[in-house]
């Protein structure tokens, strides 16, 4: 393939390295002034690039390195559309903050190029490269407010950990390579189908503990509740999603394409993840009174669903997982969109406390969080419930009719699934209680447009909406999930 | 009309009733939901003299009506019927009468209540359940009156509910009735056990058959007849109040006279008898079971009346009465005279309804005080309450002439019966010898406490009103000293005008007690030969079977002198007892109690059955309860279950919590044990 055609594989990803360059000469011609237009310009240049990756060919580039294919399409349609609705709501939090800093949307732009690499990547340079330009445009978003202290300690912390699963990750790529001989999935995967010897497997476990660290999976979930916690509430929620989904499609894509000899192997140590998250997300999150660590709690325990899927090994199990990340990824953006429009005398609302009366004050923000709150519960008809459904059924399918695990192991992480969403919903049920029941301490701040906006989209999504969405989502995830390399 | 649509109205019109009252009281007003519960009941009161008259002098005979199939379940059947003979026909006349005249009597007692149209639907539901009792033609109708009745009572005895005690005295009295209901729901079992079947008409033609059979139960060989109709008798015990389950009828007073009158005296109360007659074909072939039977009549008759003694209560000591005639009327079936106990029953219905009625009518004019300490002197106010009275005392205690056999109600039935225990026990049977003896002694009690009611109320100085401040004279004890003697319901204040001075009850109370009164006076001497006499086999036709060896009754001509006079003599004894201290040494009964002496304290306190259950019963199993629950239930069940597992889990949560101490060093030190983890987990679990 010429490089006329490697670089129509790497339209999106390439137009977005332009645009980002672009605006960030143009913000720093403009200053101030133009933060504004570069939020806009940043949102339309994501947008484009959505429709780019729908549209544009298949096939691999830079000798198998990049890989467009409908997983590809799928995930990256989802994180430029999520990276879209990040530069929105930050824009709008920066405005209201006097801070117009152009730098905002471009490192979001940064940040989805490297998802995009992660979401494509066809071997072990292309998935460190993806994961660090991803990663390092995080770290400088968690500390972006530099004079806030919490802040700055949440993107040290996000840094110094992020470094070391990067060593984690390196070291198992060097592992697989030195054993393997090849960087590339496909050759790594004719190996491992000859016969994985323990060093290949050795790498394999290192890589599966730095991919953990990037969807926050424990036992690596240890920077989330910080860095949520730290970190300025667009940035969660911007961290809550794209992110997380570009990290599960690399997950998926690595096991699938490069280890699907070892999918025995892989299963086992993907369903200890699993089982650790949900349960760690399930109890940790019973004791938390800031509502940015609850949510952070929450994303663990719901990466350990996604895992579930991840780990059934199956088709129908990576289509439960794709369908999952999307549901969720609406719900959390939701979630802090509320986050970010609750402010009380002009302090933002963090803590459960503060949530008080809410259902007085500003009924349409209680009754959306009451959606957020009831779908991550796993309620039916809500969003939260169809996910949870599909990644159960998958795993139970994988022992039950594709013989892929055993019958009692399925069962037992479906249970295990199951206890700790009964577990989670306490603290859940707890907000709700808490918005519907107590009384106000005082009156709260009329809700930005902006926020408000995501929010009421995200709830109306959870319901109803998503009684009309998923009939068009699962297809297309199935589509998705077909070209993984699975077998 | 045919005999079966007859019965059938006659049985359905008060259920009728009930449910037009009941359902529709408030619409149609008070006014309308009275007449039309009184005018079925005087309907089904018609119709009921109507069948028996029919049934016993006319051509009708014996016959069932199958109204609908109940249940029917294999083996097991059992119809909704009406079940016509001789003994159902006295019971219809007893129920329908009573009920009848009682919801009258109401139309006055009642005036001033407001929820008068839920009064009347109840007497009416219970009047209907007495039927349905009484014309049973299988175990399961029987045990379905049963429990009609024993709601109604439950509902009629609260029918007060704002008032603690009604409401404590209603469940008093439902609890007490269940661990009866307990036993005759097992004898029923055993009973079909034993048969096959619950049916009457299946059942006693095969009793001779299964006279022997026995049951093996802890290695024991049980005779089953015995059982069962022990078992069955459980259940008559607790419905009919006697000795052990009687605690919950005195407490029952708290309900409104007339109800006293209709099913703590006259109708309800006697459905243990009934029964016990109605089964004689089993309880003949039980002979352990009749001696049970027996002791305990005998000791409820004396038990009862002793309490009676020393109660200031008007209603309870005519309740304590009651107790003790219920308790002769077992002795009565217990020897194998069950023509005498319904006898009995039958006379009793008459005097101690008017001796209840009589007494609401002193009570309403003594403007609802029922303690007699706080009366005396009311003969004048209330000339015909105390002529009635008067008559009913005279049928109680059972005054008559032996010799000329000419006395009032009281007198045929109550001697029947201590005749007939003589004469059995004269045969070798030492337990009715010894009912023989107590009944005796108990009919010496009777007219004392009978008398001194009559005393202590309408004689001596007045203890009420401007005439109390004047005289100054007291009675047993300290009137504040009985919470129960004020009949404290919201209704003190009714309205008569005649600023507490004692009063006579209009004429639509005051008829239904000289109708009563014509009864305590002639229902002895009219229906003796047909009950107990000689012609007894033409008057029952078979509805109450003797066997071959039984004859008591033949037996009653040809008793010694002494025991046919013994009870007169006592009654009199009694008599002057209670003259002397009640008329001649005025305030002898006041002193009496004043020293509260251990025999005096034993009976007020009603022999300390109260207390004794309280501390055995009530509290065991209150202390049962607590063990299920706090122990059970709240320590291990919420403990381990939904307590627990949050506690747990909070616990986790915490610890979870603390592992999170903010130090970089820390999370790192957890990621690398958990890359160490996982190697170990795939270095053991791959390497094979």
């Amino acid at each position: 393939m010429d490089f006329y055609g490697a670089l129509q594989v790497a339209l999106p990803e390439a137009f977005l390295a332009v645009s980002a360059l672009a605006l960030l000469v143009l913000g720093a011609v403009t200053a101030a002034r133009g933060a504004i237009l570069v939020s806009v310009l940043a949102g339309v240049a994501l947008l484009v690039a959505a429709v780019l990756a729908a549209v544009g060919p298949l096939g691999t580039a830079f000798s198998g390195g990049l890989v467009a294919d409908n997983a590809s399409a799928f995930a990256k349609v989802a994180i430029y559309a999520m990276s879209a609705v990040a530069v929105l709501l930050g824009a709008g939090w920066l405005e209201r903050l006097k801070a117009r800093q152009f730098e905002y949307p471009v490192l979001i732009l940064l940040a989805a190029i490297g998802m995009g690499i992660m979401a494509s990547s066809g071997d072990l340079i292309s998935l460190y490269i993806g994961v660090e330009l991803q990663s390092l445009a995080l770290y400088v978003l968690a500390a972006f407010r530099r004079d806030d202290a919490k802040a700055s300690e949440a993107g040290l912390k996000y840094f110094v950990l992020g470094a070391l699963s990067s060593g984690l990750l390196l070291y198992g790529a060097s592992l697989i390579y030195g054993f393997a001989g090849s960087v590339k999935f496909v050759d790594i995967a004719a190996t491992v189908h000859a016969g994985a010897g323990t060093g290949v497997l050795f790498g394999l476990v290192f890589l599966i503990c730095g991919l953990a660290f990037k969807v926050s999976a424990a036992p690596f979930h240890m920077w989330t509740p910080d860095v949520y916690e730290g970190a300025p509430t667009p940035v969660v929620a911007f961290f809550g999603a794209a992110p997380k989904l570009a990290a599960m499609v690399l997950f998926a894509r690595a096991l699938a394409d490069a280890f699907s000899g070892a999918a025995d192997q892989w299963r086992q140590v993907v369903i200890i993840i699993a089982l650790a998250s949900m349960l760690l997300g399930a109890f940790a999150g019973l004791v938390q009174k800031n509502l940015k660590r609850l949510w952070a709690y929450s994303s663990i325990a719901n990466v350990g669903y996604a895992l579930v899927g991840l780990s059934a090994g199956t088709r129908e199990g990576y289509q439960s997982m794709l369908v999952f990340m999307v549901l969720y990824m609406i719900d959390v953006t939701g979630f802090f969109a509320c986050l970010a429009a609750l402010n009380r005398n002009g302090k933002p609302m963090e803590t459960i406390d503060d949530m008080a009366g809410l259902m007085r004050e500003r009924p349409g923000m209680a009754l959306a969080m009451t959606a957020f709150a009831v779908s991550a519960i796993g309620f039916p008809p809500f969003s939260g419930f169809w996910a949870k459904f599909f990644v159960f059924k998958a795993i139970l399918a994988a022992g039950y009719v594709q013989h892929a695990l055993p019958v009692g192991l399925a069962v037992s992480v479906a249970v295990v699934g199951l206890v700790s969403s009964v577990v989670a919903a306490f603290y859940y049920l707890r907000l709700i209680k808490v918005m519907w029941f107590d009384p106000a301490p005082g009156a709260v701040d009329a809700a930005p447009a902006d926020a408000k906006g995501i929010a009421y989209a995200a709830a109306l999504f959870s319901f109803p909406v998503v009684m009309v969405g998923l009939p068009l989502l699962y297809p297309l995830a199935g589509v998705a999930a077909a070209a993984f390399g699975l077998g | 009309m045919t005999p079966q649509l007859i019965v059938t109205v006659l049985v359905l019109a008060p259920l009728l009733g009930a449910i037009v009252a009941g359902l529709f009281g408030r619409r149609i007003g008070n006014v309308a939901s009275q007449a039309v519960t009184t005018g079925l009941l005087f309907l089904a009161c018609a119709l009921a003299w109507t069948t028996f008259a029919s049934v016993i002098w006319g051509g009708w005979g014996h016959f069932t009506v199958e109204l609908a199939p109940f249940i029917n379940v294999g083996a097991f059947h059992s119809d909704w019927a009406i079940r016509i003979d001789s003994l159902s026909a006295v019971m219809l006349i007893v129920v329908t009468s009573v009920s009848a005249l009682v919801h009258l009597y109401s139309w006055g007692y009642m005036a001033d209540d407001d929820s008068r149209p839920r009064f009347f639907a109840y007497l009416s539901l219970f009047t209907f359940a007495m039927l349905a009792l009484v014309t049973a033609a299988d175990f399961m109708q029987l045990f379905f009156g049963w429990e009609g009745v024993g709601l109604a009572s439950y509902l009629l005895i609260g029918f007060w509910y704002k008032k603690p005690t009604a409401s404590a005295a209603a469940i008093k009295a439902f609890v007490v009735n269940r661990v009866g209901d307990f036993g005759f729901a097992l004898g029923i079992m055993t009973t079909f056990w034993m048969f096959g079947s619950v049916r009457f008409a299946d059942i006693f033609p095969a009793v001779a058959a299964h006279a022997g059979q026995t049951w093996t139960f802890a290695g024991h060989y049980w005779a089953a007849m015995d059982l069962a109709c022990s078992l069955l008798f459980v259940g008559a015990m607790g419905k009919s109040a006697q000795f052990f389950l009687h605690t919950w009828l005195p407490d029952a007073m708290e309900g409104p006279t007339p109800v006293s009158a209709l099913i703590h005296a006259a109708t309800m109360v006697t459905a243990g008898v009934y029964m016990v007659c109605l089964l004689s074909p089993m309880f003949e072939y039980a002979p352990v079971a009749r001696q049970i039977v027996t002791g305990v009549g005998a000791v409820t008759a004396l038990f009862a009346a002793t309490v009676g003694l020393a109660q200031n209560d008007i209603k309870r000591v005519i309740a304590y009465s009651t107790c003790s005639q219920l308790g002769y009327m077992f002795i009565a079936a217990g020897v194998g005279a069950y023509q005498g106990a319904m006898f009995h029953l039958f006379t009793h219905a008459f005097f101690k309804a008017l001796l209840f009625l009589g007494a609401g009518s002193v009570i309403m004019g003594m403007h609802h005080e029922q303690d007699m300490r706080n009366m005396g002197a009311l003969w004048k106010k209330l000339p015909i309450t105390y002529v009635v009275m008067l008559i009913g005392t005279i049928a109680i205690t059972g005054v008559g002439l032996p010799g000329l056999e000419l006395g009032f109600a009281g007198f045929y039935s109550k001697d029947a019966i201590i005749d007939a225990a003589f004469a059995a026990g004269s045969h070798n049977n030492s337990t009715a010898y010894f009912a023989f003896v107590i009944s005796v002694i108990a009919a010496g009690l009777t007219s004392f406490y009978s008398w001194r009611l009559i005393f202590m109320t309408f004689h001596g100085h007045a203890k009420w009103g401007a005439a109390a401040a004047t005289h100054g004279v007291h009675g047993d004890a300290e009137p504040s000293h009985d919470a129960h003697a004020h009949d404290d319901h919201a209704h003190d204040d009714h309205g008569h005008g005649h600023d507490h001075t004692p009063h006579e009850s209009p004429w639509v109370m005051l008829l239904p007690l000289l109708a009563l009164a014509v009864g305590a006076v002639f229902a002895g001497k009219v229906f003796v030969e047909q009950f107990v006499g000689e012609g007894r086999a033409e008057f029952w036709r078979g509805a109450i079977f003797n066997g071959a060896s039984n004859h008591v009754l033949d037996n009653l001509h040809v008793l010694p002198a002494w025991v046919v006079w013994a009870p007169l003599t006592v009654t009199a004894i009694g008599f002057v007892l209670a003259w002397y201290v009640y008329i001649a040494k005025e305030g002898m009964g006041a002193a009496i109690a004043a020293r509260r002496g251990p025999l005096w304290t034993f009976l007020y306190n009603k022999w300390f059955f109260d207390e004794l259950y309280d501390a055995t019963f009530v509290r065991g199993a209150k202390a049962l309860g607590d063990l299920f629950w706090k122990g059970g239930d709240q320590r291990l069940i919420d403990g381990l279950g939904p307590n627990g597992v949050a506690a747990v889990s909070a616990l986790i949560g915490r610890r979870t919590g603390k592992m999170q101490t903010g130090y970089v060093y820390h999370y790192a030190f957890v990621m690398l044990l958990g890359v160490a983890g996982l190697l170990s987990f795939a270095l053991y679990a791959w390497s094979k």
